[in-house]
């Protein structure tokens, strides 16, 4: 996973409550089989005017240019700021993947949905609550000022606005080391490997029917 | 000391370590795997070198891109080719890690949340987990069950545990008896419309109170199903008798010798009479009348006698735009009743509601009825291949087709669009399924959540009506 540790950019305000991973990442396009590639129909339905489809290309797609992606004032935007509840329904990893891919790798929010909020993390994308009241004034900030940049330092734990106020943010230990070191997570665990084992005997003699009820399949011979 | 909850229950009784830096390593019991969000978890396992962790923890079947038409061609018979490919995937990576597959043309093929208790693979006092965020529905069976990502489906597969924090306790208790015609769904709506979609946010919901114990195992997984639209990823019901009664006997179930051991075990999956919730709900169950959602999130519902609610009635500015927005998105006025709501489209199916008893429900309304002219497609999709022969069996498939409606093959379907059954741009669907997000049906599709028997009480009506209104006919059960 790609370190994170400080960011500096200009932020894309989603001025908008309970955005849902459908609106993220739209059910069509999750039908790779791959981690790349879903930048370009990030927020599909709300940038662009007609109904995309996967496999296709999005050049010469018709823009709705209200959308804040497609205005130049948010071009080559890092940090993303939207309202409560971002990232509601499903548990699609493909939200992340497209935020990321399209070149997010922060999102502000009040609050967030909580199985998009665990699988930003393991994609490189740190996800930040800050109060309704500091959102709101980083929203007018941001519409206010073109070019407008935020500073995220995640060691400090801190977000930093262009006349210098800084609001601090909370993150779960564990989550910051792995982001700060760009750790798999798998690997980590895989150090508990001995705990996991003498955890599943002592499971196995308390509760055998939930071991080898369901059948292993021999791999087809080719 | 004060008692236990169920999920502290089931957390202390999975975990396997705590961390220095307060996380937690939790053991799963069992995974489901699907086509959508398991194939960058093999192929992860591929590039590191890794293998599954304990091949019989899993269990995997296609169910979000498979058509419901005819599929006797298998899956080359799968139009859309990234659909195909996505299917043949999944098939591959079974066929290569050695994890059993219900595949396409299984009869026991269907949707995953379906499958899992149909075969006896969700147990009383497991930990479930699936990418797929209406993994909640297991926790009907006393389970602590809850959707995951893609990168947490790989770390399942290679360790056979999760990295968790433990969420909080909240008890949604629904007193009481419901009046007659009310089920699972319009319990569960109600409830999101009172809680919120964010209402349960880091939770864990345990749902209790006389009319969730009356329920059956099909109408408690249905309410679980929705946990994950108050925004709570898990959801539970304490075991009681009708639990252990539905998992007896089942393909995966404990056999004789280990049965009583099994039942005697679950005997504790409960909470303690003293237990302590960081918060509870009450909601009286009495007073739930049929449900109907009318907008653009699940907690945009009202009783089938309300009337849409007007913007300027609403002093929260962001609740007011979401208000005027969903409106203008459903081509709906304030001010109109549920009841006129016009209908074009009906889907009874999804992992909400497609188990037999749904089927049954619905059949009661239409037998020797004809759907509405103005009802351009009416679908009928089956949660498995087990559930449809069943209901062949007790002839529910003609009632059906006489009526007017489409009989299907099994899967996901029109609940969101990933395979052909589309709803189309604009046109209002009575639908079973758990999401009414802008075009989750379909591009520009407008989707009305409901029971199975509001959803064909609509298909005859063309428009919204009570089903305490409705005659219903008693149809013989084989």
């Amino acid at each position: 996973m790609r370190k994170f540790n400080e960011l500096t950019g200009i932020v894309t305000p989603i001025d908008r409550a309970n955005i849902d991973t459908d609106m993220i990442i739209p059910k069509q396009f999750l039908k790779s089989i791959k981690r790349t590639g879903f930048g370009q129909n990030l927020f599909d339905e709300l940038r662009y005017l007609d109904e995309g489809e996967a496999d296709q290309s999005c050049e010469g797609r018709p823009l709705n240019t209200d959308f804040e992606l497609n205005q130049a004032r948010y071009a080559g935007s890092n940090i993303l700021i939207s309202r409560q509840n971002f990232g509601c329904g499903s548990s699609r990893e493909h939200a992340p993947w497209a935020l990321e891919d399209y070149g997010f790798r922060c999102v502000i929010a009040s609050s967030f949905a909580d199985i998009f909020f665990n699988n930003c993390f393991k994609n490189g994308l740190l996800p930040i609550v800050l109060s309704e009241d500091t959102i709101e004034q980083l929203f007018q900030e941001v519409f206010a000022n073109e070019g407008y940049q935020l500073e995220i330092d995640l060691a400090a734990q801190t977000v930093t606005t262009p006349s210098k106020q800084s609001f601090s943010f909370e993150v779960d230990k564990f989550r910051k080391h792995c982001l700060l070191n760009g750790l798999d997570e798998i690997g980590v665990t895989l150090e508990d490997a001995d705990a996991i084992e003498t955890y599943e005997e002592k499971r196995r003699a308390q509760a055998p029917w939930l071991f080898d009820a369901i059948p292993a399949v021999q791999k087809p011979s080719v | 000391m004060a008692g236990k909850t169920l999920y502290d229950k089931l957390w202390d009784a999975h975990l396997v370590k705590e961390r220095e830096d307060g996380s937690s390593i939790i053991y799963i019991d069992r995974q489901l795997l699907h086509e959508v969000t398991s194939p960058q978890a093999f192929e992860g396992l591929r590039l590191a070198g890794r293998q599954p962790w304990r091949l019989d923890a899993n269990l995997a079947t296609p169910d979000h891109n498979v058509q419901t038409t005819d599929r006797t061609g298998g899956v080359a018979s799968i139009a859309d080719k990234v659909s195909r490919i996505q299917v043949s995937t999944l098939d591959d990576n079974c066929d290569d890690f050695g994890v059993l597959e219900f595949k396409m043309n299984d009869p026991r093929q269907g949707i995953v949340h379906v499958v899992g208790p149909e075969q006896g693979a969700t147990l009383p006092g497991m930990t479930v987990v699936c990418g797929d965020s209406h993994t909640s529905t297991h926790g009907a069976f006393g389970a602590l069950a809850h959707g995951i990502g893609t990168s947490e489906v790989e770390h399942v597969l290679a360790t056979q545990t999760l990295i968790q924090k433990k969420m909080k306790n909240m008890l949604v208790r629904v007193n009481g008896t419901v009046k007659q015609g009310i089920t699972g769904k319009d319990i569960v709506l109600a409830i999101i419309g009172k809680m919120g979609t964010a209402g349960g946010t880091g939770c864990a919901i345990e749902f209790g109170g006389e009319a969730i114990q009356a329920l059956s195992m099909e109408g408690r997984m249905t309410v679980c199903n929705m946990a994950i639209e108050a925004g709570a990823r898990a959801g539970m019901i304490a075991v009681d008798q009708t639990t252990i009664d539905y998992v007896k006997g089942r393909p995966f179930a404990p056999k004789a010798e280990q049965w009583n051991a099994a039942v005697d075990n679950w005997s504790d999956l409960h909470s303690d009479a003293d237990a302590i919730f960081d918060s509870v709900i009450e909601i009286d169950g009495a007073a739930i009348l049929p449900q109907v959602t009318w907008g653009t999130s699940p907690e945009m519902v009202l009783p089938v006698n309300g009337i849409l609610p007007d913007p300027a009635d609403e002093t929260d500015a962001v609740k007011k735009e979401g208000i005027e927005r969903a409106l203008a998105y459903m081509d709906l006025k304030s001010g109109m009743s549920i009841k006129d709501i016009q209908i074009d489209s009906v889907f009874i199916g999804s992992c909400t509601n497609s188990r037999i008893e749904d089927l049954r429900a619905a059949a009661q309304v239409v037998k020797g009825k004809a759907i509405a002219a103005r009802i351009s497609q009416a679908l009928i999709v089956p949660g498995s291949g087990l559930i449809k022969l069943q209901a062949e069996k007790e002839g529910l498939d003609k009632i059906f087709t006489d009526a007017g409606f489409e009989w299907r093959e099994p899967g996901c379907s029109m609940c969101l669009a990933m395979n052909a059954d589309k709803l189309e741009q604009g046109k209002h669907c009575a639908a079973t399924s758990n999401r009414n997000f802008e075009s989750r049906q379909g591009f520009g599709g407008r989707t009305h959540l409901v029971s199975p028997a509001m959803a064909a009480a609509a298909a005859l009506a063309g428009h919204f009506v009570d089903i305490r209104d409705v005659e219903l006919t008693k149809i013989d059960q084989a």
